[in-house]
């Protein structure tokens, strides 16, 4: 009986090894095919990693082209913009994605990265319903994140004390936030939470919080969108230049990419992809601004 | 069992220098015989030395980089340890304080353990000293499913309850390190009580009969006798817990609100060391300052996790003396 055991085993052992043993040739002969022939059929793999907020909108982008190139296999990863902008320099991802420009990372070599961007984001303040505050001036937006204001009735609301929710260190949204919307300004110590799911459901449910949003969070009344100098948060205005507050989502390659790459970074700046996916994903199209900003945010008119 | 196999060898040896050949034939092709003592000698030597390699790869690994931050940034260690102020992206003099993160995370881990022990103890003094069957059949199966429950769960559960009752009854916005101490406290709860299970059932059985002949009620022989026999294995479950509790990140980083100042109260938010480093890790880059200090953040948790170990080798040990 231990016998016939140890053959059943043995066997099972030889059979997957052969089956591995396939399943390796089977990759390495695609891959060998993706060097040769990819003017008639695009075939290959590429790998994708880095900001999260970036990864939904690949993911879709890179299903459809799939689809449309059945050989070609897309590998769509998170692990944030840092992460997206390290592996990207070291060669181990093919694109990088990044809420931030390159150049505000200190140690990421920038002028070896080529820089794709395929969508804006524009975000504001998220304020709780019993603040009982619509809009506010820049100035007071900036006294209230400071910690200067502590309660909502100092500058027009109700008497509720401020809670601040903030995002962490190094995350895009909130370099974005504070460069555009705190003037620079270093927010005051609150809960800090990096999810934007998370922030919606804290400020919705803490009487008083104020956090920041991308402006597809704000899809439904729990929460209230913040207007900043009278300017209200939507996305034509953006697009206009006239809310400051807006980010790109960068796709970066080191230096120029190979041909398939290069394919469906072309795939993602289209039309179908521009006019269909990213807004159905909560992003502005990039083709729709009427300005652009360069890595050191100075605004031009395009 | 050596003696064994050269009896086995003998008959099969024509002569004695063929014999010492195949002797040495045997030795290598055995490892594919079931019975040989190669085999087991060569799994069980390698499992042993490939723990004791990624112990010793990750306490060097973890060093390494760690140590980078002080080493080729320049930061002042003794800075880092005990300032306050945790700014490391601030554009104009960035500043690296940690001590609110070690006071956070000491600080659930303490809290967390006096939360917890009183019940484990007690449940586990309910298993195996009150209602030995109605416990083993009952609470035993109840402590393996708090085992089991994710703590992505925990943290949900701890945001969508706890942190709404906080904000009701405690005051302030719900997100506090007593929140977190809760959340932990019952994350903990089952490693403490199954220890503690194992200490009261190892206590000898003679001892209680001496104090029932002595005349002493139940509660009175728990108290005086089982408690003080099962002390030391008792506060190693603790200590343990309390391990657990200090490396545990993702539910405590969901109800403690991670503000990076040492909090006022116990009803403030505050951050733990654990939950600074997932927070932040996925937006720096590798090499760049702020993960840099992310890796010593790092490395105090192993150091202070390692002290744990210790205190429990320590206490063990005094524990076999008396």
């Amino acid at each position: 009986m231990k016998q016939k055991k140890w053959i059943a085993l043995t066997a099972i052992l030889v059979l997957s090894l052969i089956l591995s043993a396939c399943g390796s040739k089977d990759t390495s002969s695609s891959g060998q095919s993706s060097n040769g022939n990819n003017k008639e059929e695009l075939s290959g793999k590429i790998v994708i990693g880095g900001s999260t907020a970036l990864q939904p909108l690949a993911a879709a982008a890179a299903a459809e082209f799939m689809k449309e190139h059945p050989k070609v296999q897309i590998e769509v990863q998170g692990g944030g913009s840092g992460a997206g902008l390290s592996e990207v320099s070291n060669g181990n991802f093919d694109i990088g994605m990044s809420d931030v420009f390159a150049e505000s990372k200190s140690n990421i070599d920038a002028s070896q990265l080529k820089d794709y961007k395929v969508a804006v984001v524009g975000m504001t303040a998220a304020v709780n319903k019993e603040a009982g505050i619509k809009k506010l001036s820049k100035e007071d937006l900036i006294k209230v994140f400071t910690g200067k204001v502590k309660n909502w009735s100092e500058v027009g609301g109700k008497n509720v004390k401020i809670t601040l929710v903030n995002r962490p260190d190094g995350s895009g949204t909130r370099a974005t936030f504070d460069e555009f919307a705190l003037d620079k300004q270093t927010p005051a110590e609150g809960i800090t939470q990096d999810s934007s799911n998370t922030v919606k459901k804290i400020v919705n449910e803490t009487p008083g919080a104020i956090g920041y949003l991308a402006l597809s969070y704000f899809n439904d009344d729990s929460i209230v969108k913040l207007a900043i100098d009278g300017t209200d948060a939507t996305e034509d205005n953006v697009a206009s230049g006239k809310f400051p507050v807006w980010a790109y989502e960068h796709m970066y390659t080191k230096g120029d990419p190979k041909p398939l790459v290069k394919a469906f970074i072309d795939y993602m700046m289209a039309d179908p992809v521009q006019s269909n996916i990213v807004p159905a994903q909560g992003y502005l199209s990039v083709t729709k601004m009427q300005v652009e900003r360069n890595a050191e945010g100075k605004l031009t008119n395009k | 069992m050596e003696n064994k196999s050269v009896v086995v060898q003998m008959p099969s040896s024509p002569n004695n220098e063929g014999r010492s050949l195949i002797q040495n034939n045997k030795k290598w092709t055995s490892i594919f015989n079931r019975n040989s003592e190669w085999r087991g000698k060569i799994w069980i030597y390698g499992s042993a030395i490939f723990v004791i390699l990624s112990v010793i790869a990750i306490t060097l690994f973890l060093t390494v980089q760690g140590l980078r931050s002080f080493v080729v940034d320049h930061i002042n260690v003794i800075d880092f340890i005990t300032g306050t102020e945790w700014y490391p992206d601030r554009a104009e003099n960035p500043s690296y304080g940690a001590l609110p993160f070690i006071f956070g995370s000491l600080m659930v881990t303490i809290l967390a353990a006096m939360l917890a022990a009183p019940f484990a103890i007690g449940s586990a003094l309910f298993m195996t000293e009150l209602a030995p069957k109605w416990g083993q059949k009952v609470l035993q199966p109840v402590i393996e499913i708090l085992v089991g429950i994710p703590s992505v769960v925990y943290g949900f559960i701890g945001l969508s309850v706890i942190v709404p009752f906080m904000r009701d009854h405690v005051g302030g916005s719900g997100f506090s390190l007593l929140s977190g101490a809760l959340v932990v406290g019952v994350m903990i709860l089952p490693t403490i009580t199954s220890i503690s299970a194992d200490a009261v059932r190892a206590v000898s059985n003679d001892l209680r009969s001496a104090s029932y002949a002595l005349g002493a009620t139940k509660w009175q022989t728990i108290y005086r006798v089982v408690l003080p026999a099962a002390k030391s294995t008792l506060i190693t479950a603790i200590v343990l817990g309390m391990a657990r509790a200090f490396g545990e990140a993702l539910a405590v980083q969901m109800v403690i609100g991670n503000a990076r100042n040492l909090p006022n109260a116990i009803s403030d938010p505050s951050a733990t060391l654990t939950t600074i480093i997932t927070l932040s890790m996925g937006h720096s880059t590798a090499g760049s300052v702020l993960n840099d200090v992310l890796w010593s953040l790092g490395l105090i948790l192993l150091i202070i996790s390692y002290g744990f170990i210790l205190l429990i080798r320590f206490i063990s040990r005094r524990g076999q003396v008396s």
